[in-house]
């Protein structure tokens, strides 16, 4: 069960006509690679994207499983849009969770619910293999002004977005792992890409890898430890908040596929087409997925009071554990209604094709790669007890 | 205990600041201690002092500080002996 927030309600209403915009042009921007601009101005007519933000600070007051539900739904549009407004939401949570103490962020709060700035997230590095937990660049501070230069691996839509939470560490002298979150603003970063993004699929994110390089007030560097701010928030709620955006491929392309049954099925009244057993596993298999989902964000949400909980290592395991089915669903899903659309799901020019979902779908396993969240949960599981 | 936990940080905790300079109340974490090293360090707490940390005490914080550390191993020594 969903039990949305009336709140939540509302949103994923409004996340339905953002939907309809975004599956209008998911085609183009998926062969051309492009950044769904059509989207991204939708989102901000609905006043989506700052929905997540408090209502004391003029935003809507929206939960996780809110903002989980709205990812679904633009996802069954466009893979793209999905995750785009995925990664924002990551970067609003950690803003609202950690930093409402900050004087600087408690207003950047209230622009975030007026103007609604899209927010980037730059936590890769060069070197660093990518654990986000280690950082070579640096915060380096004079008077009341902070530099920050990063070679950053990729910052998915960075040149579309507004502004940019990125990682460094603390001072120059802090080890690899004292790190802090710094906000970039637009007019005070420059971007230099350092690589392409041309890839099987989630083409419109533009995940493009830049050299990052800003000047900001000092203002702009999170208070809280950046190791606080991904046990308790950027991890898990990232986890949640991709496996929804999955979610949403695969609901699209179980509808897909249900389409195919139907018509078959009109064809031949009285009789139930042999793909007809074959979508009643694909849903029994969607059900599962759904379930999973939506029991690991009421379990996130019940510990929210609590952030000792939240970083705790079992519950780290278990966010690990849903990142991991969720991708795995996802793909296996998506290759499923293939088989029941047959052709039709193979030609891009029909309206029950999967391919793009398939292509989008398989980003799941790589995001993060699979193999190195059940390395940290081997690890993990030596000091963990109880499930 | 503190130069026991002391032994065990140094053999396993691979941080980047001399063990031997650090205060007892000096944050671990800011010495480089990383969440794989905390496990092993743990691991190895555990066999020098014969005891099982719960899951209730696999937190950051459990491990913050040479006393955080020794606070925690002298709850979990106090338990054992109050059962």
């Amino acid at each position: 069960m969903k039990a949305l927030s009336p709140v939540g309600e509302g949103l994923v209403a409004r996340a339905h006509k953002v939907r309809q915009v975004a599956a209008e042009h998911a085609d183009d921007v998926d062969r051309k690679a492009r950044f769904p601009v059509e989207a991204l101005l939708a989102l901000r007519q609905e006043r989506l994207l700052g929905a997540y933000v408090p209502a004391a600070f003029g935003g809507e007051s929206a939960t996780i499983s809110d903002i989980a539900a709205v990812c679904e739904a633009l996802a069954r549009g466009c893979s793209t849009t999905g995750m785009v407004y995925a990664m924002h939401q990551i970067q609003v949570a950690c803003i609202v969770r950690h930093a409402q103490g900050d004087a600087f962020f408690a207003q950047y709060l209230r622009e975030m619910a007026e103007r609604q700035p899209l927010v980037a997230s730059a936590t890769s590095e060069a070197g660093v293999g990518g654990d986000t937990r280690r950082s070579i660049c640096a915060v380096v501070r004079q008077a009341n002004q902070i530099t920050l230069e990063k070679n950053a691996t990729v910052i998915s839509y960075g040149a579309q977005a507004d502004d940019i939470l990125a990682t460094a560490r603390r001072t120059p002298e802090a080890v690899e792992s004292d790190q802090a979150l710094v906000l970039v603003r637009k007019a005070e970063y420059s971007l230099e890409p350092t690589s392409g993004w041309d890839t099987l699929g989630m083409r419109g994110t533009c995940s493009l890898g830049f050299m990052l390089r800003a000047a900001s007030p000092a203002d702009h560097v999170l208070s809280a430890p950046f190791a606080d701010v991904s046990a308790q928030t950027m991890a898990p709620v990232s986890h949640i908040l991709w496996a929804s955006v999955w979610l949403g491929i695969a609901t699209e392309a179980v509808r897909r596929a249900r389409e195919t049954v139907r018509a078959e099925a009109k064809k031949k009244p009285g009789s139930t087409p042999a793909s007809a057993s074959r979508l009643a596993e694909l849903v029994n298999r969607i059900h599962t997925m759904r379930a999973a989902i939506w029991d690991a964000v009421h379990e996130y949400e019940r510990r929210m009071a609590t952030p000792d909980e939240l970083a705790s290592l079992a519950f780290t395991v278990r966010m690990n554990n849903l990142k991991i089915a969720a991708s795995e669903s996802v793909v296996e899903i998506v290759s499923r209604a293939l088989l029941i659309c047959g052709i039709a799901g193979y030609r891009y020019d029909s309206k029950v094709s999967v391919g793009r979902q398939l292509r989008d779908a398989y980003s799941a396993g790589v995001m993060i790669l699979n193999d190195r969240l059940y390395a940290t949960n081997a690890t993990l599981l030596l000091a963990v007890r109880e499930d | 205990m503190n130069e026991s936990i002391r032994a065990i940080l140094k053999e396993h905790a691979r941080l980047s600041a001399d063990v031997d300079a650090l205060a007892d109340d000096a944050d671990l974490y800011a010495a480089g201690l990383t969440s794989h090293a905390t496990v092993t360090v743990m691991l190895a707490l555990e066999e020098a002092f014969s005891l099982e940390f719960p899951d209730r005490m696999m937190r950051r914080r459990s491990f913050e500080s040479i006393a955080a550390i020794r606070a925690a191993i002298e709850e979990l020594k106090g338990e054992r002996v109050a059962s």
